[in-house]
């Protein structure tokens, strides 16, 4: 990949301020890059921070919270030294993002056409007639049957599939260069999230879209993504190419990842679930974050955090069981 | 909708029939009736005048009989005749008093809509503001303050030492007429409109307040802001509708909060409107005027409660009477 990236994040860290004494680091001194045309999947479990780093690119960070350092560069722009009114021009024109809850995602009171038009109105400039034509046609592209009269439709009028489909629409109605996905099959039946994917890998493919896909199923990505960050504890732990990090696994969090997918056609008492949960965001343990779940856990390792290195060719791990190269058998 | 609408209307009869028969029970269950306090006022005239009187106006019948008279009469657009203002009709005595009445809840209610809403939406958009802590501490005031109370320092304030608004009355002078009596009008309405506002201002900009915060807060204005929505449009468009819906469905109660208000509001500010005129007829026991306002009220406070539910409708799409 000697491409320019389209996304660089560097050094991104976003707080949430909860009360005098704790801060809940979210998101704490990540740094990755998204190259055009990409798929590249964010994992980790519930409370790594995943979520908070997609909303921290769109700055769609709330109250408590804020992103107090780094820099976040789409084609070279800092978005995060544009004004307010600079960042509602790249929201949903040049990034997109798509929720995990489709249910609740759409306004209740606004009929589809309504939601999907004012944002071809704003971006592209399409006045009332375009606007309606465009989506219609947004409409049959992701796969929406009735369009014509769907764009009459409230919300509360279709299936959770089809309101993510709708939001699919929306999201690639002004031809974004980068699609963000949170978990967006999580809230949908096993049957319906597998054509959503596919939907999206489609439209990826059609406007030439990078996507960063949240989700963690580890199945998810190795069908989609071509790249896999894992995060833990706010911070990026292994980053890879999908097939290596999947064949060549380093930090032994993704392992317990990996581990606690049950496979059927394995002896099940193998699943190996990672012990414990994750420690709150404002009370990690000194040192590697991992430390206190981690089976291999050294001394060094409940002292000082390992940087994130790369150890392989594309392959980025943070363990100080893999310092200087070192390999180890386990 | 129409259907709704049509079905609706016609429950309210039964439920109006069932408020005359509790409100004509309970009037006559009252000890004395119109001319006991003439009696009582002048008791040198012979009693027997006074039975001949009751015998005529037929207060001696049985109640159900009365009532019967009473209802078969009203079905016919009739409501008597006053007992007390000597014998005028009763629509007639409260055809002028219902205009102000009305006047005023819709000032009133203009107030309320026109302070609590902005100032609502201001506390929910910038929380622990200072101007969201004045208007906290303002709301707890104005609930935990009495209309009268409230009236009569207005008055003692705002009218008899600052001499800025009139204290009781609806116009400054008689044969004023067009913008002129329009302004003495709105001049005379300001005092007790604020007096009968108060407690709902109060009310809606808590409410207001926080149904802002609600929907700021949902994934749907999440969705709009990630869409490159500006500010304006995100607060305007997707958050107002959303936070409005439950204020209306509130609204619709308000019409009777307002009415039995007024009561008490007009009764400080000596405003000639229905609920002045509801409790001097209590006091005189016009049971007539009494029955005529207490359908009238019932009928307000029921097409209050149907409005609510037809803007409900209009506002929640989800919401469909069929
Ligand atoms: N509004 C908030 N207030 C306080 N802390 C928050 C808030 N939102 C997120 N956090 C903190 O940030 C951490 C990361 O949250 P995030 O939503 O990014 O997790 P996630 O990886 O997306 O998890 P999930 O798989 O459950 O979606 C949480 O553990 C929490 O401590
Ligand atoms: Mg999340």
């Amino acid at each position: 990949m000697t491409k320019q990236p389209l996304l660089d994040v560097d050094h991104l860290k976003t707080y949430f301020y909860l009360d005098d004494e704790r801060v809940a680091k979210a998101v704490d001194d990540i740094s990755f890059s998204v190259y055009p045309g990409e798929t590249v999947a964010l994992v980790g479990e519930s409370g790594s921070g995943k979520s908070i780093t997609a909303l921290s690119i769109m700055q769609l960070i709330n109250k408590p919270g804020r992103i107090i350092d780094g820099a976040i560069l789409m084609n070279g722009e800092e978005l995060l030294k544009l004004s307010t009114k600079q960042m509602t021009k790249v929201r949903g024109n040049d990034v997109a993002m798509i929720f995990q809850e489709p249910m609740t995602a759409l306004n209740p009171v606004y009929t589809i056409g309504n939601q999907i038009t004012e944002m071809l109105r704003k971006h592209k400039k399409m006045n009332k007639q375009q606007a309606k034509t465009r989506a219609i046609e947004l409409l049959n592209t992701v796969g929406i049957p009735r369009a014509e009269e769907v764009i009459h439709e409230y919300p509360h009028q279709l299936s959770g599939g089809m309101r993510q489909r709708v939001m699919i629409a929306m999201a690639i109605s002004c031809e974004p260069k980068l699609l963000i996905a949170d978990e967006p099959t999580t809230a949908l039946d096993v049957t319906i999230q597998a054509q959503i994917l596919d939907l999206m890998a489609d439209m990826r493919e059609k406007f030439d879209m990078a996507l960063l896909l949240i989700t963690h199923d580890l199945g998810v990505v190795s069908e989609y993504a071509d790249r896999v960050m894992v995060m833990y504890g706010g911070q990026i732990v292994e980053e890879a190419p999908t097939k290596q990090l999947l064949r060549t696994t380093k930090h032994p969090y993704t392992k317990g990842l990996l581990g606690s997918i049950p496979k059927l056609e394995e002896d099940t008492n193998r699943l190996e679930a990672i012990k414990g949960t994750v420690p709150p965001a404002y009370d990690f343990p000194a040192g590697c974050r991992f430390s206190s779940r981690c089976p291999f856990v050294m001394e060094k390792c409940t002292q000082v955090n390992p940087e994130l290195e790369l150890i392989e060719s594309n392959h980025n791990v943070r363990c100080h069981l893999y310092e200087d190269g070192g390999n180890t058998d386990e | 909708m129409y259907k709704y609408i049509i079905r609706r209307i016609l429950v309210f009869i039964p439920m109006l029939f069932a408020l005359t028969v509790i409100v004509f029970g309970l009037a006559q269950a009252a000890p004395g009736d119109a001319l006991t306090g003439q009696q009582l006022a002048d008791p040198r005239v012979d009693p027997e005048v006074y039975e001949k009187q009751r015998e005529a106006l037929g207060l001696n019948d049985p109640i159900p009989v009365q009532y019967a008279k009473w209802i078969s009469n009203v079905a016919q657009g009739d409501f008597g005749k006053s007992l007390v203002f000597n014998g005028r009709s009763v629509a007639d005595l409260i055809e002028a008093r219902f205009a102000n009445t009305l006047y005023l809840g819709i000032f009133s209610l203009f107030i309320t809509i026109v302070v609590a809403i902005p100032i609502g939406i201001y506390s929910a958009r910038k929380p622990y503001s200072l101007l969201d802590y004045a208007a906290t501490g303002f709301g707890f005031l104005g609930l935990a303050i009495p209309n009268f109370f409230f009236g009569l320092i207005a008055i003692y304030v705002l009218s008899i030492n600052l001499g800025w608004f009139p204290a009781q009355g609806t116009l400054s002078g008689p044969g004023m007429a067009g913008f002129e009596a329009f302004f003495s009008r709105l001049h005379h309405m300001v005092l007790p409109g604020i007096t009968l506002g108060l407690a709902g201002t109060a009310t809606y900009m808590r409410y207001m307040r926080s149904e802002v915060l609600d929907v700021l807060g949902s994934d749907y204005i999440r969705t709009a802001k990630a869409k490159g929505m500006s500010d304006s449009n995100v607060l305007y468009k997707h958050t107002l509708r959303n936070a409005l819906i439950p204020i209306i469905t509130l609204m619709g109660f308000e019409i009777g909060v307002l009415l039995s208000g007024a009561v008490i509001t007009e009764q400080v500010f000596q405003y000639p409107g229905l609920g002045t005129l509801f409790i001097s007829s209590v006091t005189n026991r016009d049971f007539p005027v009494v029955m005529a306002i207490t359908l009238i009220l019932g009928i307000l406070i029921l097409i209050g409660n149907l409005l609510a539910d037809i803007f409900y409708s209009i506002v929640d799409p989800r919401i469909r009477y069929d």
